[in-house]
């Protein structure tokens, strides 16, 4: 299977008032096509920069440099010109984002923004067949009354609704790679629970690749297939979720794993700051690969 | 659209009792100001019999709560009474300078929005970099000096150094357009005399220039702050991520969001160039309703001052049921407040 994202020795620094600050220490990580693929790590390891860079927001900023190798469906990002980068987002790649109410244009109707996203794909597309295929989409999200969650705004529906149109206006142009960054992390877990489920069922059945970053062990274990474990801007573990989850085998994973909260437990272990351990390399980038 | 008929009845209502209080507060005022308005009206070689008889006329030997319902009476009838210092019914002197200061005021609104908000998207869109650099200087700069002040500077750089537009008045003698609505650039097209308009144009930029500097600069720099903050909003990097042009970004998702706080500041900042106007009327020898409001403000010619209040109130209360539409209009959360959420 040709892989959809191919990322290697990618390194990312900012530039502040004291020189450059390095993110990313080179890390690699491929996506075959279909395939679902989750990040795991704490908050600040560098998981929603990875994401940024891949969709080419993070190039366009002035502070900072981004250096290494990312091919998108066989084409180099980085070598790209910004305006072809700009045509894949939301055509080929498109992303959903944390809280889903507040990444929707408080000002438009849901239907006006779902055009608006097909119009990325097919640009004068009709309002009818616009309104056509989001209702499509919108039923295969499972939202019972589509016609009038399209001429709602997002206010007026629930965080669990939002997420769901999210997830529809995500697939609607049927984009081989979905960026999901912590997808719901706003919402409640049984809500989150649910809508999860169903993005893993549509992405199954359009064939579309994800790259789910999460903090959140027990949600990736549910979605993914493989799983990359990231420290301080370092994979330090890759391989299938299954095999990662039963045998960890790098210490900060291990460490991971034991924060999950158990119904059964006596309380959160102490996770140091930072340790000689969790920095040691297990997963060596480069020609090994 | 009938939640913006609510709002535009309640508005309406809470106009109405502001309007009430506004009469009282200017009838008040009129009382307190020490002189005798009769007294001066007929000047110090009158009798005493004249002085009396007038102030039995002007109702001014009656109790105040009286004096407060026939002025009541006369205002609803349309009717403010006699100027003394013109001789002429009031609303016949407002009706004729009035409409000057209207399409000074106008024009400088026009100039205030059509300048300060793009000027203010432009700054955004560029945050710190040279763009807003600029702009936020230049701004600031407008802001910090009074109409006056920039009415003078503007008439010695570009009429006296550089003559470039005309000095003082509304248009050139030489032509003679009937007055009809009494805005003169409405007045000339009616009139189909184009040459005119223009010469009514060129005397209109320099005042209007002066008194909406500091409101462009007002508008661009709220424009710029709101949109700041709303580029730091989760629906923004979303439009990123769907590759949206930054264009459209900016204006549809960065700028119509940032521009609800904002309309209602620069509703009175509008409204407040009413009173602005006086000193750069002064200044370009604008025959408009401050000079006036000024002369009948020094003969202490009460009907007149009452009525010239009456007039700037209801241009503010108006203003702002404008904005508070416009905003229900813009705000979706306004419009559908009835409606119930799922």
């Amino acid at each position: 299977m040709s892989d959809i994202l191919d990322i290697r020795d990618l390194t990312l620094a900012f530039k502040g008032h004291r020189g450059l600050t390095e993110v990313l220490h080179g890390i690699s990580l491929r996506i075959a096509a279909g395939e679902r693929v989750a990040l795991v790590g704490e908050s600040g390891s560098g998981k929603s920069v990875t994401a940024r860079i891949i969709l080419g927001l993070l190039q366009e900023t002035g502070s900072a440099r981004v250096a290494g190798q990312v091919a998108f469906d066989g084409r180099d990002i980085m070598a790209m010109h910004p305006r072809d980068r700009a045509a894949l987002r939301g055509t080929e790649m498109s992303m959903i984002f944390q809280d889903p109410t507040s990444s929707l244009n408080p000002t438009f109707t849901i239907g006006r923004q779902f055009a608006e996203v097909m119009h990325r794909r097919v640009p004068r597309l009709s309002r009818a067949a616009c309104n056509a295929r989001a209702t499509e989409m919108l039923e295969e999200v499972s939202i019972p009354d589509p016609a009038r969650v399209l001429d709602a705004y997002p206010f007026q529906l629930s965080g669990g609704m939002n997420q769901r149109v999210m997830i529809a206006m995500a697939l609607v142009n049927h984009p081989k790679l979905l960026l999901a960054d912590e997808p719901g992390t706003a919402l409640d877990v049984s809500v989150q629970a649910q809508t999860l489920r169903l993005m893993h069922d549509l992405v199954e059945d359009h064939g579309t690749a994800v790259l789910f970053i999460s903090h959140n062990l027990g949600v990736v274990r549910e979605f993914a297939d493989r799983v990359y474990v990231i420290y301080r801007g370092r994979i330090v573990e890759e391989g299938a979720t299954d095999a990662v989850f039963h045998a960890p085998g790098h210490a900060y994973t291990r460490a991971l794993m034991d924060a999950v909260p158990r119904i059964t437990g006596v309380g959160l272990p102490e996770v140091p700051e930072v340790s000689e351990a969790f920095l040691a390399p297990m997963v060596r980038h480069g020609s090994a690969s | 659209m009938l939640p913006v008929l609510r709002i535009l009845l309640r508005r309406l209502g809470i106009s109405a009792v502001v309007l009430v209080g506004v009469s009282m507060l200017i009838f008040a005022i009129a009382r307190v100001i020490p002189g005798d308005p009769a007294r001066i009206a007929l000047g110090p070689s009158a009798s005493a019999e004249q002085v009396t008889a007038l102030r039995a006329e002007m109702h001014l030997d009656e109790p105040l709560v009286a004096q407060y319902g026939h002025f009541v009476s006369d205002v609803l009838r349309g009717d403010l009474g006699q100027s003394l210092y013109t001789n002429r019914p009031v609303t016949r002197d407002i009706a004729e300078f009035l409409p000057a200061t209207l399409e000074l005021v106008i024009f400088a609104g026009i100039l205030m929005v059509a300048l300060g908000l793009p000027l203010g998207i432009l700054a955004a869109r560029h945050r710190g970099r040279w763009p807003d650099h600029l702009i936020r200087v230049l701004t600031l700069l407008t802001v910090s000096a009074p109409s006056f002040v920039w009415a003078v500077i503007l008439m010695l750089l570009f009429a006296f150094y550089l003559p470039l537009f005309p000095v003082a008045g509304r248009i050139s003698d030489i032509y003679e357009i009937e007055r009809v609505t009494g805005f003169l650039t409405v007045d000339t097209l009616l009139a189909g005399n184009f040459a005119a308009f223009a010469d009514a144009l060129h005397h209109l930029v320099l005042p209007a220039v002066a008194l909406a500097l500091s409101g462009i600069g007002q508008a661009a720099r709220l424009t710029r702050a709101n949109m700041v903050e709303t580029y730091q909003k989760p629906y923004i990097e979303m439009a990123q991520a769907y590759g949206f042009f930054p264009s459209r970004i900016a204006r549809s998702y960065a700028f119509k969001p940032s521009l609800i706080p904002s309309l209602t500041i620069i509703g009175l900042d509008f409204a407040a160039m009413l009173g602005n106007a006086f000193l750069v009327e002064a200044v370009f020898a604008w025959p408009g309703l401050s000079r006036y409001g000024v002369n009948v403000i020094l003969r202490k010619d009460l009907n007149a001052i009452m009525g010239t209040v009456l007039i700037i109130a209801l241009t503010f209360l108006i203003v702002n049921i404008i904005v508070d539409l416009l905003i229900a209009f813009l705000n979706p959360r306004i419009r559908h407040s009835t409606r119930a959420a799922s």
